[in-house]
């Protein structure tokens, strides 16, 4: 599998929807790392670099939303929550068409460090009303996505991340809203991923199938709307749930789901995530390996699952 | 009777209707409105282009009213104009009541900005010049802040981003009211020598007297200009300003008068 970083879909997908001359995009300078660079080079006069200056940038993206354009706004995750309050008030609120999207998201960020490494940003974005989280697992549906986005009427946050993760889908795949993407069917448990983790999800499976157990594997790139009768579906077919996400277990995919289940179907989940923690220097694969975020701690959580299932 | 005496006699009525609406709600932000007050009028009664019949019509001149507590001066200015009822003052800050407790563009026709957050209004006024220059539109941006307001770091953000996209469409307005929540600006954050930090930010200032009319309408005559700049006027204002015992006291920042006192305002308003 050829690998691309999720944050170069951003930039292709945000040069391909550039050419509709209502579309303008805005970086709080970091636009060589969130990709929105690509942009700004084929569309100088509608791309806006506000300096270092994140609140800034949503109340700028917000006027120029309240006039009628279709704005993307990029930064570090982490730096996008410097604006976070700028964005609930002045974007959310009057649900105006802006699409922010945070890069470097997520202990896949790796040897930057814990200041980078955002682990709540599904927590703080999915609480807001009226925004839409997105969280693509590769490059190819976050290319897709920014496609849909485009068209798409209303706030919403978008997840990518800095290093390289394998590319899953081809081209013909498209991108909907709120509906979980089935990538393997299974009997005995289902993984719930999302970003990164998808593709430690199908490698867990595959090793899990040599042992006989059969696993859905289930990409959810939308964590609001989460895809609610999916979930509750998948949950009363296996009875053994695992959530999985480069983010802290606390707010994000995993609670989204439990939040699901235990109005709907109760069943017994595990969650593979950041155990509430900051994280510290290293390769991603070092940090995934030390705080439990690796295809072998999915197996585990899977295992645990089921024997844990209601009989 | 010529467009000063007429504005003035707008803004008169207009404090009245200030007080009213708090004085009903028993709660709200009088003495914020009564420094504003005198310039919305003058931008409503003699400069903005508008149609309170199409709210969204493109080629409008905007007011973007970043100090959104102070909205009962707004509302005044806006149902004269006719964007609503004046019967909605009475469901000011109510429960279904179209006239929120901080001004919000999704509830209130002919408000450009949800407000209530202060630091944000600056940004949001340089994405519609940003959109007004994209689209070759001419119309202006007005986006009137507070004082204690520019104690938010958002706002030299927003100084700094207007002068480097060289914004000469927009046109801030500091209501330098001199009174914050807890007591005077300049005991709590001095904002001073304000004038010469917003000429350092790239700005063209204009200070003025924000309870003159004269002055106001001179002011939002010179404000725009073709050099590359965008302008800033600096009213000078009184928080309370006509309102005796609401001048410069900051216990009327955000608190409605009592009977004795609505009387007594009252009194005041209609000598």
């Amino acid at each position: 599998m050829p690998e691309i970083a999720t944050r170069d879909g951003y930039g292709t997908g945000l040069l391909k929807v550039g050419k509709n001359p209502n579309i303008v995009a805005l970086d709080a300078d970091l636009s060589d790392s969130t990709k929105s660079i690509e942009f700004g080079k084929a569309f100088p006069e509608r791309f806006f670099n506000v300096g270092i200056a994140e609140q800034n940038m949503m109340s700028i993206a917000a006027g120029l939303a309240a006039s009628g354009k279709t704005v993307f706004a990029s930064s570090f995750a982490i730096f996008s929550e410097r604006g976070f309050e700028h964005f609930r008030n002045t974007v959310a609120r009057p649900n105006l068409n802006v699409k922010l999207c945070g890069s470097h998201a997520g202990f896949k960020t790796g040897e930057d460090g814990s200041s980078a490494q955002c682990i709540e940003d599904f927590s703080v974005y999915r609480s807001l009303p009226n925004v839409a989280v997105i969280s693509p697992a590769d490059a190819v549906e976050t290319e897709k996505a920014v496609e849909f986005l485009a068209s798409y009427k209303g706030p919403s946050y978008m997840r990518t991340t800095r290093a390289k993760v394998p590319v899953i889908f081809d081209e013909n795949y498209k991108f909907e809203l709120g509906k979980g993407v089935v990538l393997k069917k299974g009997k005995d448990a289902v993984v719930f991923a999302t970003g990164p983790l998808v593709h430690e999800s199908l490698k867990a499976a595959e090793e899990l199938q040599k042992e006989g157990i059969n696993i859905y594997v289930v990409n959810i790139h939308t964590i609001k709307p989460i895809d609610e009768s999916l979930v509750i579906k998948l949950a009363k077919e296996t009875k053994a749930v695992v959530s999985a996400e480069d983010h802290n277990i606390i707010g994000g995919l995993g609670s989204a789901i439990a939040e699901v289940l235990c109005k709907n179907y109760p069943a017994a989940m595990e969650m593979v995530g950041v155990k509430d923690t900051f994280g510290e220097s290293g390769t991603p694969e070092e940090l995934y390996e030390k705080y439990g975020l690796t295809h072998k701690h999915i197996i585990k959580a899977v295992k645990s699952a089921i024997k844990r299932r209601p009989k | 009777m010529d467009i000063i005496q007429k504005l003035e006699s707008k803004a008169k009525q207009h404090r009245k209707e200030i007080i009213q609406m708090v004085y009903d709600a028993q709660s709200g932000h009088p003495g914020g409105s009564l420094s504003a007050i005198d310039i919305i009028t003058a931008l409503y009664g003699y400069k903005l282009k508008f149609n309170p019949k199409k709210p969204d019509w493109p080629d409008r001149d905007r007011f973007v009213y970043s100090k959104g507590h102070a909205c009962p001066a707004l509302y005044a200015v806006l149902a004269d104009h006719g964007y609503f009822s004046k019967g909605e003052f009475k469901k000011f800050r109510k429960l279904g009541g179209m006239l929120q407790g901080h001004a919000d563009r999704k509830w209130t026709p002919g408000v450009e900005f949800s407000a209530g957050s202060l630091g944000q209004g600056l940004g949001f006024a340089i994405g519609i010049a940003l959109a007004g220059r994209l689209d070759k539109k001419n119309y202006k941006v007005y986006c009137m802040i507070g004082d204690g307001e520019c104690e938010e770091g958002a706002v030299w953000e927003g100084a700094m981003a207007a002068a480097q996209f060289k914004l000469k469409n927009l046109i801030a307005i500091m209501d330098s009211n001199k009174v914050q929540q807890t007591g005077k600006v300049k005991d709590i954050m001095n904002l001073e020598p304000i004038e010469a930090k917003w000429k350092a930010f790239g700005w063209r200032t204009i200070a003025i007297n924000g309870h003159n009319m004269k002055d106001i309408v001179s002011a939002l005559d010179s404000a725009v200009k073709d050099d590359g700049r965008p302008s800033i006027i600096i009213a000078n204002t009184i928080k309370g300003k006509g309102v005796s015992f609401m001048e410069l006291n900051e216990k009327f920042h955000g608190k409605a008068p009592n009977d004795e006192e609505y009387k007594k305002a009252m009194g005041e308003l209609n000598a």
